[in-house]
């Protein structure tokens, strides 16, 4: 997916280069990144089948509870975005000889397009999760419904969320096709064409590296009130510090005692990155806890109301009650885990609750930590390959090439690690302060869910290797799989068209 | 006008607008992604050897990606206007619904990756993959919708939290098979009339023996199936609830089960009786285009029988969309399980702006990929082609 978004605007830049120029090896650019990019793409749609209906199957009461809201944009996604790049994919792959140069093009920029807009459709949906504007709880209905589109749609955790994510594909994208022509490179065979793929993803890498970095996520954390605790725990900030508050390099979060042991800290640094002032202080997570635990009281009040409403007392204080303090019913929703009357939860069960706000430290910390490594070390990487692209050099720089190659896997793993920053840092919520998680889930028996898990792994896992089988045997094969006759497996009949499989039984 | 507007845009309105939409969802994706479902079941029959097979193949190979989003759509809508059907239907058909979509993740690598290989045991294998792809969904749609039509065992406690009791098994009830047969035929039917226009020669007379096949079975099956909702099939009749503009809850209400509901629809509003007619009629006239060399409005004919077989099915549940056979006042229905007003509202705006801009450029893609394919084709295009 991140390899998609990326891909389509490369094959997108690589094609007006092509119209611009006229030179035959761009065309030739477009079709064989474009080939690896149709194996991707095919196990794209495999997943992405899956993700549109497991709401329903798996996640049955989220879908019941917010599907007014969540369903919106998911559904504008797939009218709007996806029906696009599909539609157009086909165009891409078989109208080179049906369609005019710019209609290609055109066709061409379609499909990046339709990818990217599926992206922002997609983190709409996501940052609504993160940070859930314009709802409110409808006691009739008994489910969260929307008040205002426009605060879905312009959520500001939704908007830095699809720059940075969407920047991320096409580093995704960048280091997939400098990776493979440094090999190219490195292997001494089509030296034209992999020059000019290296060129050009070494800008657009460098131009996205950029945009993640400084467009990232970071402005997101001041939002919303469990943005405030997933910021805490990404930098182990316990206690509240006086503003501006220190930034810690590297430490041990331990969850026990609540402590970081063998902290390195730089003073203030955090306070100006975080507030963007130097006398607004960050929450440290035991004062969040505390103010949680406030609103979990709170809660079991408007739960209580509820009750009352749902036994049919429809009186004004009933109503008043209700909807003054509905925005703390889903903290009273985390008490069903140990009582499920909620208003009867003992002053250790509501304690208990207010602790799980807390999701654990060191996986948030040391993930983030790492992820920010990664996106260091890649906009060093686009720096010098750019660098030497300029000067003309990149070629000859065998050690640059080889750090290319052996940065193939980091956007992957930096996108992962970014997921699990974003969702884990969310428990115990699925949608924060509304909907805890373990209240989402669908009533299925285990042996449903474990037949449907180990049928996904399965077929997940399989396809995975076969993707990966052709990825590998495509992309060593490089541009002499398009059976032009002008590469590298192809000497000697370079005007005739290839024989079949002449290329394939060659390698 | 502003009185129309409101008409238009008021709750109950929208709310049967929108049964509409689901409708044409269902139509539409049932006319695109239709074909390409019958052209996968037919692949390992129609194809004798591989570039027969590829043949085929390249028929939908390009288009095939963007008909399949009317599936997508068809679940995103779903959940969008009537999220309480989104989250009961497909939790409760958690089993049926889990294998069809393992059935269709195989598609997109069975198109895509089939061809990149020379090696026929692995041709092989996709090939029996994008029959699996095909004809699993296109029985799983028919069976579900058998199913709806006797009403599912489910229940809805007072948080609205949803609860299936019946099994997998439950599913695979004579009735619910015989609608599966119903919709697996009209979809070979109609891949098989759609291969007779894309393709010549050997393939394209298979292509003709399959259609007049397939109307037979459709006939039969779609007839044995409105016998049966006539004499064997419970229907469900509403006896009273909070309006049709009342807030979406669907345990205010009180359901009825009685044998004739589903059939009496027709005798209120005669002019439904086109949905079932168009059915037949529709087969009829595939067979008769189909026999004459004329696949393009055999094609037409049998897209108007997919969509009177749907709507046949809708009319009859109307105002139903999911009966519950266990606890009939938990059922679902156009007035209690949709959205809000609001959200109703908005993706009606979203609909009617971006559904026909969809259509336009479906129409024009298709344009520029027409004609037919051969097997000449295939070997010139070699490295290209699917």
């Amino acid at each position: 997916m991140p390899l998609t978004l990326g891909l389509s605007f490369l094959l997108a830049i690589m094609e007006s280069v092509y119209v611009m120029t006229g030179k035959t090896v761009y065309k030739d650019m477009v079709r064989f990144w474009g080939k690896l990019f149709g194996i991707n793409f095919a196990l794209g749609v495999a997943t992405g089948i899956t993700m549109e209906f497991q709401f329903g199957t798996n996640w049955a009461y989220y879908s019941h509870y917010v599907g007014d809201i969540f369903g919106t944009p998911l559904a504008i996604e797939g009218l709007m975005a996806f029906f696009l790049e599909s539609t157009f994919i086909g165009l891409f792959f078989f109208g080179w000889d049906r369609l005019s140069k710019v209609q290609h093009l055109v066709v061409t920029w379609l499909v990046a397009l339709g990818s990217n807009l599926s992206a922002l459709w997609i983190l709409i949906a996501n940052g609504w999760m993160q940070n859930p504007v314009g709802t409110v709880f409808n006691p009739e209905t008994m489910r969260m419904e929307m008040t205002s589109f426009s605060e879905l749609l312009f959520n500001p955790v939704a908007q830095v969320k699809f720059v940075h994510t969407v920047s991320a594909g096409y580093v995704t994208g960048a280091v997939f096709v400098l990776a493979i022509s440094a090999w190219y490179l490195l292997k001494g065979r089509d030296l034209s064409f992999a020059r000019r793929s290296f060129a050009i993803a070494a800008a657009f890498g460098l131009a996205s590296t950029l945009s993640v970095i400084t467009l990232g996520d970071e402005s997101g954390y001041e939002l919303g009130d469990v943005q405030k605790v997933k910021l805490a725990a990404i930098e182990a900030m316990w206690e509240t510090e006086p503003a501006p508050a220190a930034f810690t390099v590297f430490g041990f979060p331990n969850d026990e005692t609540m402590t970081t042991e063998r902290e390195f800290q730089i003073p203030y640094l955090l306070g100006l990155i975080a507030t963007r002032s130097v006398d607004t202080p960050v929450l440290g997570l035991k004062e969040l806890m505390a103010q949680n635990e406030t609103r979990i009281r709170r809660g079991m009040d408007t739960y209580a109301a509820l009750e009352q409403w749902r036994a049919g007392v429809r009186d004004d204080a009933t109503r008043a009650k209700l909807l003054e303090t509905r925005n703390d019913l889903g903290y009273a929703l985390l008490l069903k885990k140990y009582t499920p009357r909620v208003v009867d939860a003992s002053e250790a069960q509501i304690k208990q609750a207010a602790r799980d706000t807390i999701p654990r430290v060191a996986p948030l910390f040391w993930g983030f930590r790492l992820m920010v490594a990664f996106g260091m070390w890649m906009l060093l990487l686009f720096a010098l390959s750019f660098y030497y692209c300029a000067r003309r050099q990149a070629g000859r720089k065998r050690w640059l090439l080889w750090a290319a190659v052996f940065s193939l896997p980091l956007p992957w793993l930096s996108s992962e690690l970014g997921w699990f920053v974003a969702e884990y840092g969310r428990q115990p919520w699925t949608v924060s302060g509304m909907l805890p998680t373990h209240l989402s889930a669908s009533t299925l028996s285990v042996g449903q869910v474990t037949f449907s898990m180990s049928g996904f792994v399965l077929l997940y896992s399989a396809l995975l290797i076969v993707e990966l089988f052709l990825m590998i045997k495509y992309a060593r094969l490089g541009p002499s799989s398009l059976g032009t006759g002008r590469y590298h497996f192809e000497n000697g009949s370079s005007l005739a068209p290839a024989a079949p499989h002449t290329a394939a039984t060659l390698l | 006008m502003a009185e129309f507007f409101a008409f238009l845009l008021s709750y109950e309105t929208l709310r049967v607008i929108w049964w509409l939409f689901i409708g044409i969802l269902l139509i539409g994706f049932a006319i695109t992604d239709g074909f390409d479902l019958g052209v996968g079941t037919l692949l390992p029959f129609l194809g004798r050897n591989d570039e027969e097979r590829r043949v085929i193949i390249n028929v939908v190979g390009p288009t095939w990606e963007g008909n399949q989003v009317w599936f997508i759509l068809g679940g995103g809508a779903v959940f969008a206007a009537w999220p309480p059907v989104y989250a009961t239907a497909f939790s409760g058909f958690f089993i049926a619904l889990i294998l069809t979509l393992f059935a269709m993740i195989l598609r997109p690598v069975g198109f895509d990756y089939r061809s990149k290989l020379p090696d026929p045991r692995w041709r092989n294998f996709w090939d029996w993959g994008l029959f699996v792809g095909g004809a699993v969904p296109a029985l799983v749609f028919g069976v579900a919708f058998g199913n709806l039509l006797r009403g599912v065992p489910f229940h809805f406690d007072a948080d609205l939290r949803a609860y299936y009791t019946g099994g997998f098994f439950g599913l695979l009830n004579p009735f619910g098979l015989l609608a599966g047969v119903v919709s697996l035929s009209m979809l070979v039917m109609h891949g098989a009339v759609y291969l007779q226009l894309r393709t010549e020669g050997e393939i394209q007379q298979r292509a003709r023996q399959m259609v007049a096949l397939a109307v037979k079975v459709f006939v039969g099956a779609f007839a044995l199936a409105g016998l049966w909702l006539l004499i064997g099939v419970d229907g469900y009749r509403l006896d009273s609830f909070a309006g049709v503009a009342a807030p979406s809850n669907p345990l205010a209400k009180t359901v009825v089960r009685d044998g004739g509901a589903w059939l009496a629809q027709y005798g209120q509003h005669p002019w439904m009786l086109l949905a079932p007619l168009a059915g037949f009629g529709g087969a009829a006239l595939v067979w008769l285009f189909s026999q004459r060399q004329q696949p393009g409005r055999g094609f037409i004919a049998s897209s108007l029988v997919l969509a009177g077989v749907i709507l046949t099915a809708g009319f009859s549940l109307f105002p139903f969309i999911m009966p519950s056979s266990s606890d009939p006042n938990s059922s679902l229905m156009v007035w209690d399980a949709t959205s809000s007003h609001l959200t109703l509202k908005w993706m009606f705006g979203v609909t009617v702006v971006f559904l026909p801009i969809v259509l336009a450029y479906t129409t024009w893609v298709f344009s520029k990929l027409r004609g037919t394919v051969t097997v000449a084709q295939v070997r010139a295009a070699d490295k290209v082609m699917y």
